[in-house]
């Protein structure tokens, strides 16, 4: 039988993502991939993924998903969101840790409440053939993903692992994601079609998220940037948290699905260490943004490394003695009931 | 004598190398020059390339390649590119400029005190330099279109436009790939998809390559529509290839 997660109920707008899809931006292919790369990369470490593996993004409210496979270990990462188990029994679930679930469990994730989305990753990841060389899902242009769309009812999505491998969990204690406002950015490569105050304008004052957000774009609304010639450029590329300004002279930041290339003059880019902090704002939220250099953009990272490097010495492991104990109680029981030693190879497949 | 290239920062993993700001084939074939030449270089860092009407982006991965480092490199190339005349595809591209498939073919020709036939004719006897790929998957930006038919964008932009919808605006013509809304003017349409996911490579059509556009019959297009034919590949010495 098929390793599978089936979809009870979809969530607002839920779909698989990686870290998206390089080397086609020449043939006008978005990049995409999860917005929140630091929580996807999070939740995969959870359940001992490499980075690179697929996960579900939730944007909002989020699915209702039945196991039907043996077992499967899931962490979830990113905002706040009550985590339920539904089916035998309720059950709240933690988040920033690993745990087992079993054949027929229902289980739910509410909405997310601090932030834009949060990710589900499942050891070993989702068993989906690859679009152009990633599993990350384009619902504009139709593929990636789960046939090219965010999830709907009854959609079953299958798993590479029929059954989670025995081992230790892992817990992130502080269960919180770096990064704080404001939000860096170097200017160009068009700061030149805009007046001089508009620069300054746009790193002094407070902006706000407007409701116009969606996995291609955020627009954002406060101080008008002026335009010193027009508004119109030649077409040329986008990148990653470029800062387009249109006539009405609101920016707004291209996120994970942004179209390759782009006839608004940019006036700035959002550094790449910033970009994830960008893309968890919900509307309403203010934005402030800082001008930086290269080498602070470098020295960003490097910090946005070391984060990682203690977020790994930061785990706690945790056999059978869990935070909370009928999941660890249902967990073992199952562990020792299904699986035996001599399983254990088969499972670990 | 060609301005100097601007090396200009869009992020910290993007580099734009800017040869000019207008839309002119002069500053295409310098893009075309460097895209090639930082191909063959096989550089360790470089995540994608995109060239565009005037310029090269590089994105680039900032841990393996710095900024300051990679506009050296490109430095010491650029002045040896040899700046050939494209070496892209021949293609022939049928389209339909059935007025059920054309919305603004009619409002076209009025503006430019044109007949109908005239615009199709217009539109179908010139050969365009594919300036780019971008904005949407496989959307080719196609030019230069006559001033005879050139138009500015509507106003208002349609909400959706079918895929493989065949558009103008100024003086550039193009094909929607995939349904989507936009303001340019559709004045035909072609059975021909440019765009196909499980192709390799998924885009029909890449900078560089030049495109004809073969008037064809509304029996034709819905024959050809079904059987979801490829364009006809016409090779640069005008031998058919299959």
């Amino acid at each position: 039988m098929i390793p599978i997660l089936r979809v009870h109920k979809p969530g607002l707008h839920t779909t698989v993502q990686d870290l998206g899809r390089y080397g086609l931006q020449s043939m006008g292919v978005p990049v995409s991939g999860a917005l929140d790369t630091t929580a996807l990369r999070i939740a995969n470490h959870l359940v001992g993924n490499e980075p690179t593996i697929a996960a579900l993004e939730v944007l909002g409210a989020g699915p209702v998903l039945e196991v039907t496979t043996e077992s499967v270990r899931i962490a979830v990462a990113g905002g706040k969101a009550l985590i339920e188990l539904l089916s035998p029994y309720r059950r709240q679930l933690p988040t920033f840790e690993s745990f087992c679930l079993h054949r027929g469990d229902v289980f739910c994730i509410g909405p997310v409440t601090d932030m834009a989305m949060t990710y589900l990753s499942v050891e070993g990841g989702f068993d989906l053939p690859p679009a152009m060389g990633s599993l990350s899902t384009y619902t504009r242009g139709g593929f990636g993903g789960f046939n090219g769309r965010q999830l709907e009812s009854d959609d079953e999505l299958s798993l590479v692992l029929s059954a989670a491998p025995v081992r230790d969990e892992l817990r992130f204690v502080e269960r919180r994601l770096p990064g704080d406002l404001p939000i860096r950015i170097i200017p160009g490569p068009q700061d030149d079609f805009f007046t001089p105050e508009s620069l300054h304008t746009l790193v002094s004052c407070d902006y706000t998220v407007s409701s116009a957000v969606d996995r291609m774009g955020m627009r954002l609304k406060g101080p008008q940037l002026e335009h010193a010639r027009g508004f119109n450029i030649t077409s040329d590329g986008t990148a990653p948290g470029s800062i387009q300004v249109p006539g009405d002279g609101l920016p707004i930041v291209l996120l994970a699905d942004r179209q390759t290339t782009g006839g608004y003059p940019k006036i700035g880019c959002v550094i790449s260490a910033d970009l994830p902090t960008v893309a968890r704002l919900r509307p309403g939220n203010t934005i402030r943004f800082a001008l930086a250099t290269l080498e602070q953009a470098a020295e960003a990272r490097r910090e946005r490394e070391s984060w990682f490097a203690r977020f790994r010495s930061h785990i706690k492991r945790s056999t059978l003695s869990g935070i909370i104990d009928p999941i660890t109680l249902h967990t073992q029981n199952l562990v020792s009931g299904v699986v035996g030693p001599d399983d254990a190879t088969e499972l670990g497949k | 004598m060609n301005p100097p290239a601007k090396f200009l920062p869009n992020g910290d993993t993007v580099m734009v190398v800017e040869f000019g700001e207008e839309i002119d084939l002069d500053i295409s074939r310098r893009v075309t020059a460097l895209y090639a030449g930082v191909n063959a270089l096989e550089l360790a860092g470089i995540t994608d390339l995109v060239p565009t009407f005037r310029s090269l982006a590089i994105h680039y991965d900032p841990e393996i390649v710095s900024f300051a480092g990679l506009e050296n490199t490109l430095a010491k190339i650029l002045p040896d590119l040899p700046i050939d005349d494209f070496t892209g595809r021949d293609w022939s591209i049928p389209a339909c400029y059935d007025l059920d498939l054309s919305p603004d073919l009619e409002a076209v020709a009025e503006a430019c005190s044109l007949s109908i036939e005239e615009v199709i004719q217009r539109h179908s006897s010139d050969t365009y330099h594919v300036y780019m790929v971008g904005f949407l998957p496989g959307y080719p930006y196609l030019g230069d279109l006559t001033a005879e038919i050139a138009l500015p964008r509507k106003a208002t932009p349609n909400l959706r436009i079918p895929a493989r919808s065949i558009a103008i605006a100024e003086r550039m013509t193009a094909v929607y790939p995939i349904e989507c809304p936009g303001g340019w003017h559709v004045i035909g349409r072609t059975p021909v998809r440019l765009f196909d996911e499980t192709a390799s490579p998924p885009a029909l059509l890449a900078q560089g390559d030049r495109v004809r556009f073969t008037p064809i019959s509304r029996r034709e297009y819905d024959c050809l529509a079904e059987k979801d034919a490829g364009a006809n590949h016409v090779l640069p010495h005008g031998k058919s290839a299959t």
